[in-house]
């Protein structure tokens, strides 16, 4: 059995004619140490799908199971414990914590995990390490830049070394060269055999991952296919969006 | 990295907010204290006049006389038969039981003595037990020696006499060797003098007409001590004086009822300001509680957080509200108690009932809006996923 199995995941937010089928039946496996990217238009159910995969979201229906754990089969406190072991974050505008420094942000995963002092100071160091901001660790966020605060929130998400990297457009609010410089930080944790899924728009971003995903109106509708066979989407304006929406709903 | 840092940090980011609920609870606990500290402060005051010379005993012969007096209007009464108390037999009030609470026996010889034309009452008295017993007497001049006497404010005023003047008591010459100052009371009205001269001049020799009583009350049973007393002096009506200690006592009472009422008041209001306040803080935070939740708090450590600052500040305001308070009462009392110093004691047990009032109001205070950010999704907190 794969690492990482997502049995026919379906998101209905709200009821009768207001439902909105954010995910429908979305069904895939992934290997342990995979880079996967999840590409699609901004509403297409891509956040969804990765919040139903960080177990926060729980689907309306369908099973989502890793290393043969049904995840929403468990409690929510559960669940708690399952994201601070399996599962390390980094989310699309940081939400860095302000009035802690980069090493206290770094820690904040082990501020609830039983360890000395010491160790947890020597795996935070570690992680800054990895992330090249070992010489900014007493600086507050506002004190260092978006690049840097992008990096700061990779290594707090692998400061207790988990299994599985969930990233939402980790490159979203970052310039073309600060991109890259985070894309190679993925792949260099993806190769020490760390599982990667990260949402992205840019296919140069998903140029970085193994395997591509692509989701619309709420569907899986391309799997492992070629990111570059995917054309960026601009923005959207109020009445396309509603549009869309309205198509997703069935209506 | 503990949850104590994350608490600690918070309070340092958000000082005005801090300061806002410590503000809360050290109004709320420092009234309190205030007003149990005044209360004690009063009551230990009252307890402390009691034991000198609050509590007194009167020892009258016993009569069968009748009480003519309605209204304030005397109209005189019928006396059927009059026994006297002999000064010897008092000895035996030194031998009760309760012996050890009495501060002061003081024998007094009334009668009623010409001065010129006009006719007074004479008091002979014990001066040194006098000063237990009437401490309240302020003495201009001295105390009178075997041929004086000391007037009372108003006798001198009425007998048109001062110090160093010579009266004719029943032709018997007394110097006045000083006027007390008025005392607002009966004793304005009266000449005193030596027990042994008015003895003499009334030729009650080795018999006195009553004697008074300063029992140290505040613990001892001042019933048992009379029906003791009574025992002792078979002849003699024995009263114990305690109506207005304990009219004082039960108004009090009364005040400490209405104080603890109003420092409820003020405790509510101060966790309502605790409540908002905290409540404010989760809503601003829910980002933040979001993060927490998403990178595997659960929700007892979210609550421990709420729940942690509520205690740093409680427990803080605790401490300041008791000085505060405390301060307060010394302020208040050498302000407008006449008879207190201002000097209150440092309790321990009050101290400690401050910090547990604060923890109290603080954490309970907080319950709601710690069951609230426990609660609040990751998802919807974040919005990001």
């Amino acid at each position: 059995m794969s690492y990482i199995v997502a049995e026919g995941l379906t998101k209905i937010y709200g009821s009768g004619d207001a439902a909105v089928i954010a995910a429908d039946d979305i069904s895939f496996q992934i290997e342990e140490g995979a880079f996967i990217g999840i590409m699609g238009e901004s509403g297409s159910g891509k956040s969804t799908l990765l919040g139903m995969m960080g177990a926060m979201n729980a689907p309306t229906s369908g099973r989502f199971i890793v290393d043969d754990i049904d995840i929403y089969s468990l409690g929510q406190e559960q669940r708690a414990d399952f994201r601070r072991e399996f599962l390390g974050f980094i989310f699309q505008s940081f939400h860095l914590v302000s009035y802690l420094t980069v090493i206290e942000n770094t820690m904040l995963p082990l501020a609830v995990v039983k360890a000395g002092k010491n160790h947890k100071l020597e795996m935070a160091q570690e992680a800054l390490s990895q992330v090249g901001l070992l010489d900014k660790a007493h600086r507050l966020p506002n004190q260092i830049s978006g690049g840097e605060k992008e990096r700061v929130a990779i290594a707090r998400s692998i400061v207790n070394e988990p299994p599985v990297l969930l990233a939402d457009e980790p490159t979203g609010n970052l310039d073309t060269k600060t991109s890259r410089e985070i894309m190679e930080l993925l792949r260099k944790l993806n190769q020490t055999g760390m599982t990667v899924v990260m949402v992205t728009h840019s296919p140069d971003c998903a140029g970085y991952a193994k395997r591509i995903m692509r989701v619309s109106d709420g569907k899986l509708v391309e799997d492992n296919s070629d990111p570059w066979s995917i054309a960026p989407v601009p923005c959207r304006t109020e009445s396309n969006r509603q549009s869309a929406t309205t198509s997703r709903a069935g209506v | 990295m503990t949850l104590k840092i994350i608490v600690l940090r918070n309070l340092l980011r958000r000082k005005g907010k801090a300061a806002f609920v410590l503000a809360g609870i050290v109004l709320g606990v420092s009234t309190v204290i205030g007003i149990i500290s005044y209360v004690e402060a009063m009551t230990t005051d009252i307890n402390h006049k009691l034991e000198k010379y609050g509590a007194n005993i009167l020892i009258v012969p016993k009569t069968e006389n009748l009480n003519l007096t309605y209204g304030g209007l005397s109209l005189g009464g019928v006396s059927f038969e009059m026994q006297e108390i002999r000064e010897k037999d008092l000895e035996q009030v030194s031998n009760i039981k309760n012996s050890k609470n009495i501060a002061a026996l003081g024998p007094l010889v009334l009668g009623v003595a010409s001065v010129d034309s006009h006719k007074v009452l004479m008091a002979g008295v014990d001066f040194q037990s006098a000063g237990i017993l009437k401490p309240w007497w302020k003495v201009e001049g001295v105390l009178p020696g075997e041929n004086a006497v000391i007037l009372g404010a108003e006798a001198a005023r009425v007998l048109k006499m001062e110090i160093g003047n010579r009266l004719k008591v029943n032709d018997k010459d007394l110097d006045v060797s000083g006027i007390l100052k008025s005392t607002g009371s009966q004793d304005d009205q009266l000449i005193f003098t030596r027990l042994s001269t008015a003895q003499a001049i009334f030729g009650k020799n080795g018999r006195v007409s009553m004697a008074e009583v300063a029992a140290l009350c505040k613990d001892c049973p001042i019933e048992a001590m009379v029906k003791q007393i009574s025992d002792a002096l078979p002849g003699a009506k024995v009263m114990a004086i305690q109506q207005v200690v304990k009219s004082r006592m039960e108004t009090l009472a009364q005040f400490k009822k209405f104080s603890y009422g109003i420092s409820g008041v003020i405790l509510f209001i101060g966790s309502m300001v605790v409540l908002v306040t905290m409540m404010g803080s989760v809503r601003e935070r829910t980002d933040e509680i979001g993060i927490f939740r998403a990178i595997g708090f659960r929700k007892r450590h979210i609550m421990k957080i709420v729940f942690m600052e509520a205690a740093i500040l409680s427990g803080l305001a605790g401490i300041i509200g008791y000085f505060l308070g405390f301060g307060a009462t010394k302020a208040a009392l050498s302000l407008f108690s006449e008879s207190h110093s201002g000097n209150v004691p440092f309790s321990f047990e009050l101290a400690g009932s401050a910090l547990m009032i604060a923890l109290a109001v603080g954490l309970i205070s907080s319950a709601y809006p710690a069951f609230m950010a426990s609660r609040l999704d990751p998802n919807d907190a974040l919005r990001a996923l």
